[in-house]
């Protein structure tokens, strides 16, 4: 048990350590001369990041330099692209791509020879050929970081450095210097709406489930982050889940409950062994417990895991599941904030809603009302994904352009590619055509060009993909995810998917292409849940902004980006072919035939599209 | 139908007593689940009807969680799990045809095990390495960048 007192003089210590973290910072610490930052993301986790920690520390023993230097893992830099990440600090020198074996090489070049590794270096150059600080990259300069401001910068297993980042000020704020309803006031001046995918302003639904009567009442938090191309929840609870639990703690006083749960999907688990470390230790600190922080109330965190159930993400189903149970949607009202948790008033929000909390009463809500649009306040994390350069988490103010991500942030479409669309909002959402790139992203523009924020979810697409055959993915998912309670979305979204897989074989007639639409309004308008009243949007868009490539595939039985596999067949150009024979040896079925230096050709009654020998032709001259 | 399942002394003492923490937490029956799945590999349905019996619900309850939940295995897995990426990411990027190539390899399909035990093959969806699209595991070995053509190589590693 820390008193406050106690907690404020591991602030101020620690402060003077982190804030070697900053891009030409005076190094404070009189003993360290180097802070080295190795990413323990997922996506760097993948690339062993471990074993590059593990030589790194090594080389620091060999070189005697470990007493001096602070090696720690952090959560998710942001460019996954480019992982697996290593900073060293204070030049601030980004590294990417790092191997294991490159570890030696940073330790001893650069720690101990003060000569940056300059193959290894994430590098811009400005107009005298200089390198950029990361900071001014295009990656990052138009991001603003609040939800991940600490994402890439503390280690999330050290509650001692959560603190030194104004850590668990906020609650402490909140518990001497605000009322309950003040609490809420300020969340609801701030315009914070729920980044969980809905929307809905926060400060309200804080406000009902205040209001709600009861002596038991419960806090959950939505870390179930289905939406199956997105990642920004699993980011921030790996690399900050304090300031969740911090969020939750303020919750819990601003509606009066003494108890939360953190509902994490099981396919996260490092976010799940990161949550149980914090946890641990903020019960230690005497932060969660029986007299939170020494300042009178209650409150504790459990953990439920996920078993893999797309539908536990709406909120009523999650509640089931958190009880054990199956996790099937119920009828709404009564809503949580009255009747949800163990049938208690229960309030229910996201992960990256609670990760904007303590900035808000921190900073105030003019504060974060000042970035964003007029009715989207703030920042939003994306998981932006597909054919962009660099994949990653980025977090930009309400309000930026599509463009600015696409083009730079990301990095533009890879292999000189065109931009054919963005889909956001998962299997939920839609897809935004390449001519609306101008778009500026908040919650009501997105709903009106026939998409949806989701939870934050981006994907981009090139050329080479087809609509038919991504509105068709997406449907799959969710007959696949219908938890079958009732007929519109059971039935429906299967009848809904059996059209499309036509249009994808040639055989759907024009007049089909309507009924699909007819059909999908029925299924939006009779489902019992968010999951059927979505699940044909994905189809609707690209009906709505890619008609002609259905259009292609059903009159002219063709896929104009060469997906289908039944609409496509593959040619060989002869006055391309060398007659290398490369193709014949590697087709798997025999389908070619032809003579060495002869013209080769395929016989398209044996393919079955494999695609194996475009692959291999060195002349380019085989054609789908 | 296949014969009786035992449980190793160890690992029936080992559930004992998550069974028994469990008796003071409130909705135990998924953690009950989950933690068996994790000692005995799988749920046999002697598994489930201890569970059902200690918690005193009908085993019809139990069976109907366990087989609503995608990660519960009610048979046994082979020795590798291959896990093919399908979330969005991946899929633009091509792990359609991946899973299809092992499809064809192995000759089972996607959530089936290979007779001898030692493949099974999983469609997950988005793991969190969307970045290194488009992404497969086998047991806790990550792969990316996946090609059709690595399958070969890949199934190669694990030929023991
Ligand atoms: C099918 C379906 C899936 C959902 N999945 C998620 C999810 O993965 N994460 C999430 O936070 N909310 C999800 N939601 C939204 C939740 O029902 C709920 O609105 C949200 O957790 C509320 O939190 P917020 O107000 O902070 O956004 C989903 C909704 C539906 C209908
Ligand atoms: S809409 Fe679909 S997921 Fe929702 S309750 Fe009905 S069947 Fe279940
Ligand atoms: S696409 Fe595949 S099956 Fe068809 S000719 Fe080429 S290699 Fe053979
Ligand atoms: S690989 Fe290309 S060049 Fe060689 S035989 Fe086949 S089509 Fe001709
Ligand atoms: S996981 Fe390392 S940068 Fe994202
Ligand atoms: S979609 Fe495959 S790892 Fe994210």
């Amino acid at each position: 048990m820390k008193t406050l007192q106690e907690l404020q003089e591991i602030r101020e210590r620690m402060k003077t350590c982190l804030c070697n973290r900053e891009i030409g910072g005076v190094f404070a610490e009189a003993d360290v001369r180097a802070h080295i930052l190795v990413c323990g993301g997922t996506g760097c986790t993948s690339g062993n990041s471990k074993k590059i920690a593990e030589e790194i520390k090594a080389a620091l023993i060999e070189t005697g330099l470990d007493k001096e230097v602070k090696l720690i893992m952090t959560g998710c830099f942001g460019l996954c692209a480019k992982g697996p990440i290593v900073v060293v600090y204070p030049d601030g020198s980004f590294y990417q791509h790092v191997k294991p074996e490159d570890a030696r090489e940073i330790v001893f070049e650069h720690i101990k020879g003060g000569k940056p590794v300059e193959r290894l270096l994430h590098s811009e150059k400005d107009a005298d050929g200089a390198h950029k600080a990361i900071n001014e990259t295009s990656f990052y300069k138009s991001q603003k970081r609040v939800v991940l401001r600490n994402c890439g910068l503390i280690d999330p297993e050290n509650i001692d450095e959560y603190l030194a980042r104004d850590g668990y000020k906020a609650y402490e704020k909140v518990l001497t210097a605000m009322s309950q309803l003040e609490v809420i006031d300020e969340i609801k001046r701030s315009g914070l709406r729920g980044r969980g995918g809905g929307g809905f302003p926060t400060g309200t639904k804080w406000e009902f489930a205040h209001n709600s009567v009861s002596d038991t009442k419960y806090v959950v938090c939505n870390a179930d982050e289905g939406d199956p191309g997105a990642f920004m929840d699993r980011s921030v609870l790996e690399g900050d889940p304090h300031s969740v639990i911090e969020a939750m703690m303020i919750a819990g006083y601003a509606i009066g409950a003494e108890k939360g749960y953190i509902y994490v999907r099981a396919e996260y688990p490092i976010a799940v062994h990161r949550l149980e470390v914090a946890i641990g230790q903020a019960r230690e600190y005497g932060i969660l417990g029986d007299n939170a922080m020494g300042l009178g109330k209650k409150f504790d965190i459990e953990l439920r895991l996920g078993a893999g159930a797309f539908v536990c993400g709406e909120e009523t189903a999650l509640l089931q599941s958190t009880e054990g149970k199956r996790g099937e949607p119920r009828q709404r009202p009564p809503f949580p904030a009255v009747k949800g948790l163990f049938g208690q008033p229960t309030l229910i929000n996201n992960v990256e809603t609670y990760g904007n909390i303590t900035q808000i009463i921190l900073n105030g809500a003019e504060w974060f009302a000042s970035m964003g649009t007029e009715k989207s306040k703030g920042t939003k994390v994306f998981a932006l994904g597909g054919k962009i350069n660099n994949t990653g988490l980025v977090e930009i103010p309400m309000g930026t352009t599509l463009r600015t991500i696409i083009e730079e942030i990301g990095g533009g479409v890879p292999h000189g590619k065109k931009f054919k669309a963005a889909q956001t909002g998962g299997p939920s959402g839609g897809c935004i055509p390449a001519s609306l790139i101008d778009t500026k992203i908040d919650y009501d523009n997105l709903i009106a060009i026939g998409s949806m924020m989701g939870s934050g979810g981006l994907i981009v697409m090139d050329e080479d993909n087809c609509m038919v055959d991504i509105a068709k993915f997406f449907l799959e998912f969710t007959v696949d995810e219908s938890c079958g309670k009732c007929t519109p979305c059971r039935i429906g979204n299967k009848r809904l998917y059996e059209m499309l897989d036509k249009v994808t074989k040639g055989t759907a007639e024009m007049e089909d292409l309507d009924k699909m639409e007819e059909l999908c309004y029925y299924i939006k308008e009779n489902s019992l849940c968010g999951l059927g009243q979505t699940a044909p949007n994905p189809v609707l868009s690209t009906l709505r902004y890619f008609r002609d490539e259905y259009v292609a595939h059903v009159r002219d039985k063709k896929c104009p980006a060469g997906v289908c596999k039944a609409l496509v067949s593959y040619k060989i150009v002869e006055e391309k072919c060398i007659g290398c024979g490369l193709c014949k040896r590697n087709c798997p079925v025999n389908a070619i035939s032809g003579e060495i230096k002869q013209k080769h050709t395929i016989d398209p009654a044996k393919c079955i599209k494999c695609g194996a020998c475009i692959a291999r032709c060195p002349k380019g001259a085989i054609e789908k | 139908m296949s014969n009786n399942f035992v449980g190793t002394a160890e690992q029936d003492k080992a559930f004992d007593e998550v069974l028994k923490e469990l008796e003071s937490v409130p909705g135990p029956l998924m953690k009950a689940l989950q933690k068996a799945q994790e000692i005995y590999g799988y749920l046999p349905i002697e598994v489930q009807t201890r569970i059902a019996d200690k918690f005193d619900v009908p085993l019809e309850e139990i069976y109907g969680i366990a087989t609503f939940y995608s990660q519960f295995n009610l048979n046994p897995k082979g020795k590798y799990t291959i896990g093919i990426c399908l979330g969005t990411a991946c899929y633009v990027k091509g792990s359609g045809d991946v899973l299809n190539k092992f499809k064809e390899k192995l000759g089972i399909d996607a959530g089936q095990t290979t007779p001898d035990r030692k493949f099974t093959l999983d469609a997950t969806r988005c793991i969190g390495c969307c970045g290194l699209a488009p992404v497969l595991t086998v047991n806790e070995e990550v792969y990316g960048k996946v090609t059709v053509d690595d399958v070969d190589k890949i199934l190669a590693k694990y030929n023991d």
